[in-house]
């Protein structure tokens, strides 16, 4: 989609300017999805302009002049930037985000910030303090989260595509329910710099796509080692590379599928099964594996996420920005303007505090610790036995909304087939596959700094889509 | 009352937290000046006010200097660590945590030698572990002003064992500390700026028990004279309560320098819960041995090696101390005892005429020194020439073109002196009169009038002798 866009921008059969017109249009008409919580309309047509000049006289990227959103916990210069909290509500960022910087580089238009949960944290999509994103194909399902926003913008053509942030699943949920692509890149593959932390050793910058190409060219254009981000990557690998390895299929590729699949819906199940059998007639070897267990994975990746955010969430104090409060002491200001979190970010870093506690560290963090090394070992081990995993992205489609709000529990483990990647660091792609009913993502899991293989298998899932 | 009997009945356990800050141009994980002072919020930047999104990024000086640190200390350096996560609310930490380390410091196992009245003692040095300083509060009325300049400057807290048994000692391991960063160029040292600060932690039980009391802890002490104050405060302050049949309780308290107290801040009733946790945004610190040994070899000497270079060199106990006060006129002055044998004569010069202010670096060259020192020692120059050809030489100036222009070089040719004494004699013929009846005083006027009449180049000796032999 987006090859097919520059070449046209570059035929000048369509201009930038136009794109973003239709895109603006498309999200204005389509304000009930609540997509976006800013949106950028002077800067994007600005912007287009300058994609035009650029593209007139020849140069830029694939990516010059393609309007795209980003989530709202990305913080771009002199744009309102909220986290989807009212404890960011009238929050302009001074600084910019390093993926943002290489993309608005490449020439993308920025068209806005799109809704989330708050501060990233939920798998739902319904706890964003501006109001739940709308489905934009089954609007009484829920949509994902916590890159809500962005994976319906995309589903919904008011972008061409988005960037989201994916700690525990964040980006791969919505793309699953949305029926569109979303990457989860290596730990490190994207600079982390301006992305607002929810949890610093998984939070990783995702991205969502109509296609696998475009989640190929986006990769390339956002991955750069940044010396603003220690724990970022140097490339090892290009464009090229990426769409040499979809141009060359899954023959002899081996595949692993796992013997031990969690408790899937029967629509899932089945999907999951085509899916591996349609790898199988490509060429694909199926290797049975083992993965960590789900609940494991999730208990895990809940402690830690759970404490790196009481961490990373400590400097809202409502002293230097954000939401403040008057009272008789800073413990007392300090308290009200904590206040304006939310119910769930709430519970997470009361879970948190608890667990990096004296009282707590012991059984909760330092366990989960533990826990995640062994599940980063096994994931490891598995990969002595097959190239890519293949697991389902969400264990049942979306559910309706009215059942999440009559029930509090069982909808935050929507993401647990999603943890085992971000635990271990590791790359995953959610690529929709062929349903009757609602959208179904089959993820793919590769070994760090393996997105290539990535592209490869889920290009080969997308094939059988069309 | 006469207390001197608890010093005989009780001993203090003393061990100190040292926090210095280091010499890095910028702070420690971001780019803004690490500079004291400034006007108030001028230093910052969104990393180090902790806006949402950022990242630290690690300055491999700070790390340098805090292996330097561990050097002068004789540590352990851990080539593997790495940094955490300490938690608490406080309007000056604006992360809502530190970054620091907590399990694994960067250096562990020092120790120092100090001497003291009793004969050198060595202080063990548990740990050295680096981390970020926080801001400042200032009250103004009912306001509370916060400045974050010095948030993110690079400190190192350096933990001593509780090996001090008083505070002369403590005295005496503060100064030797203070000393080896100031010389290794670690940090600048300064405790009433703040970027050298010390905490006490000490504990009193009888003489000849081996288990601990009940340790208090004094925070922020900002000079060493009012460690060995508030160290001697307390002590007593314990003894008395225990002797009375008191307990201790576990508190924090501070050095209130007015009254030379210690006054309770607040009562430790439950340990401080830090929720440590490892610093995410920053991958593990890798140290390799070869850049350990490189910093070990750029190291500058210690201020025993140059008291043991000053004192082979001939220089006076007292000379010495004072040549070593900073590191900039002891590696000066080790550079002037390699160019002359008349090292003391130069120890003389410099302390007299050209002692710098500060800690900067004496303004005559040390190779002009080393001539002039030389020139007067050897009598070619006299004393009252070289002091002032060492004052003419300050900012550069060659001191034997100096020295010829105004006529410093001694006259000592015996034929031109008697003709100056001659002269000096009848023009003063009441002078040579008191001589010869015996005043010796007076011997000194027709010096005088000799030095007068030759602008002070007569050699005196000579002079003096030939007032005697034609005096007589």
């Amino acid at each position: 989609m987006i090859e097919s866009l520059a070449a046209r921008l570059r035929a000048g059969e369509i201009r930038a300017r136009d794109l973003a017109e239709q895109s603006l249009a498309r999200i204005a008409e389509r304000a009930e999805t609540n997509a976006f919580l800013t949106v950028t309309a002077d800067l994007a047509l600005a912007a287009a302009e300058e994609a035009d000049r650029r593209l007139a006289a020849g140069e830029g990227s694939l990516l010059c002049g393609i309007p795209a959103a980003i989530k709202d916990s990305f913080v771009i210069r002199g744009v309102r930037t909220t986290a989807a909290s009212r404890m960011l509500s009238d929050f302009v960022p001074p600084y910019s985000a390093a993926v943002w910087e290489n993309l608005a580089g490449a020439g993308t238009v920025l068209l806005g910030k799109t809704n989330m949960d708050e501060f990233a944290m939920g798998a739902a999509g319904v706890d964003s303090a501006f109001g739940a994103v709308r489905h934009p194909l089954y609007p009484d399902r829920i949509v994902g989260g916590s890159s809500s926003g962005s994976a319906a913008a995309v589903a919904d053509g008011q972008a061409v595509f988005a960037i989201g942030s994916d700690t525990g699943g964040s980006v791969r949920v919505p793309a699953s329910f949305c029926g569109v692509v979303g990457l989860k890149p290596t730990f490190g593959r994207i600079s982390r710099r301006g992305l607002i932390a929810f949890a610093s050793s998984l939070d990783t910058v995702g991205i969502v796509t109509k296609t696998v190409r475009d989640a190929a060219i986006v990769l390339d254009a956002c991955a750069a080692p940044d010396s603003g981000d220690m724990t970022s990557l140097a490339r090892t690998d290009s464009l090229e590379d990426f769409l040499r390895a979809i141009d060359g299929g899954v023959r002899g590729m081996r595949v692993g599928v796992v013997n031990n699949p969690p408790n899937l819906s029967p629509d899932v199940r089945a999907a999951y099964r085509r899916s591996a059998d349609s790898l199988a007639e490509k060429g694909a070897h199926l290797i049975d594996i083992t993965i960590p267990s789900a609940d494991d994975c999730y208990t895990a990746y809940y402690l830690i996420a759970a404490s790196e955010a009481s961490s990373n969430l400590a400097r809202y104090d409502g002293i230097r920005y954000g939401y403040a409060a008057d009272g008789a002491s800073f413990a007392e200001e300090m308290s009200r303007a904590r206040s304006a979190f939310g119910h769930e970010v709430k519970r997470r870093l009361l879970a948190g505090a608890y667990a990096l506690s004296v009282d707590g560290r012991a059984e909760y963090y330092e366990r989960a610790c533990t826990l995640r090394a062994e599940i980063t070992e096994q994931m490891a081990a598995q990969f002595a036995l097959c190239d890519v995993i293949l697991i389902p992205t969400v264990s049942d489609t979306a559910c309706r909304t009215d059942e999440i709000a009559a029930d509090a529990v069982p909808y935050r483990a929507i993401d647990s087939l999603c943890t085992a990647a971000s635990l271990s660091g590791m790359p995953a792609i959610s690529v929709p596959v062929p349903t009757d009913g609602l959208p179904i993502g089959m993820q793919l899991i590769a070994p760090r700094m393996g997105e290539a293989i990535l592209f490869a298998a889920a290009s080969a899932l997308e094939a059988e889509n069309e | 009352m006469n207390k001197s009997y608890l010093f005989d009945k009780y001993e203090m356990i003393v061990g100190l937290e040292v926090h210095a800050e280091l010499r890095t141009e910028s702070k420690i994980f971001c780019a803004c000046s690490a500079a004291y002072g400034g006007a108030p919020n001028t230093h910052v930047c969104p990393i180090c006010l902790g806006i949402p999104g950022t990242m630290p990024v690690l300055n491999r000086r700070a790390v340098r200097f805090a292996i330097a640190a561990g050097l002068v200390t004789d540590c352990e350096i851990a080539l593997h660590t790495h940094f955490d996560r300490k938690h608490y609310f406080y309007p000056d930490l604006p992360k809502g945590y530190q970054i620091t380390q907590y399990d694994e410091p960067i250096c562990q196992g020092g120790a120092i030698t100090v001497e003291t009245e009793g004969g050198a003692r060595k202080i063990g040095i548990t740990r050295i572990h680096l981390e970020e300083d926080a801001g400042k509060l200032m009250h103004d009325g009912a306001l509370t002003k916060i400045d974050y300049n010095r948030c993110g400057v690079p400190l190192i807290e350096i933990v001593s064992e509780p090996d001090i048994r008083s505070a002369e000692e403590a005295r005496a391991y503060l100064r030797a500390l203070r000393e080896r960063l100031v010389f290794a160029g670690i940090s600048d040292c300064r405790m009433n700026e703040g970027s050298m600060r010390c905490d006490v932690n000490l504990s009193v039980r009888l003489r000849g028990e081996s288990t601990f009391g009940v340790r208090t802890e004094i925070k922020n002490i900002n000079s060493i004279a009012f460690a060995g104050k508030a160290i001697a405060y307390e002590f007593l302050r314990q003894a008395e309560i225990l002797e009375a049949g008191g307990e201790i309780t576990p508190e924090t308290r501070r050095y209130d320098e007015a009254t030379g107290t210690t006054v309770l801040m607040r009562k430790k009733e439950s340990a401080a819960d830090y929720r440590y946790m490892r610093e995410p945004d920053l991958p593990a610190l890798m140290i390799s041995p070869a850049e350990v040994e490189e910093i070990r070899a750029s190291l500058p000497p210690m201020p025993e090696t140059y008291r043991r270079r000053f004192s082979e060199a001939g220089i006076s106990a007292a000379n010495t101390e004072r040549l070593t006060e900073t590191p900039a006129v002891a590696a000066y002055f080790d550079a002037v005892i390699g160019r002359t044998d008349a090292a003391e004569t130069a120890a003389n010069l410099l302390i007299g005429e050209a002692f710098p202010e500060g800690e900067s670096a004496p303004e005559i060259a040390p190779d002009a020194l080393s001539w002039i020192a030389e020139k007067m020692h050897g009598r070619e120059i006299t004393a009252a020439s070289a002091r002032k050809l060492v004052s003419l030489c300050c900012g550069g100036g060659d001191p034997e073109a100096i020295a010829k222009r105004e006529r410093m070089f001694v006259l000592s040719d015996e034929g031109e002196i008697e003709a100056l004494v001659r002269a000096a004699m009848q023009e003063n013929p009441d002078v040579v009169r008191q001589i010869r009846e015996g005043k010796e005083k007076a011997k000194q006027v027709l010096v005088g009038a000799v030095m007068k009449k030759s602008a002070g180049r007569a050699d005196a000796q000579i002079t003096r002798r030939l007032i005697d032999a034609l005096c007589r």
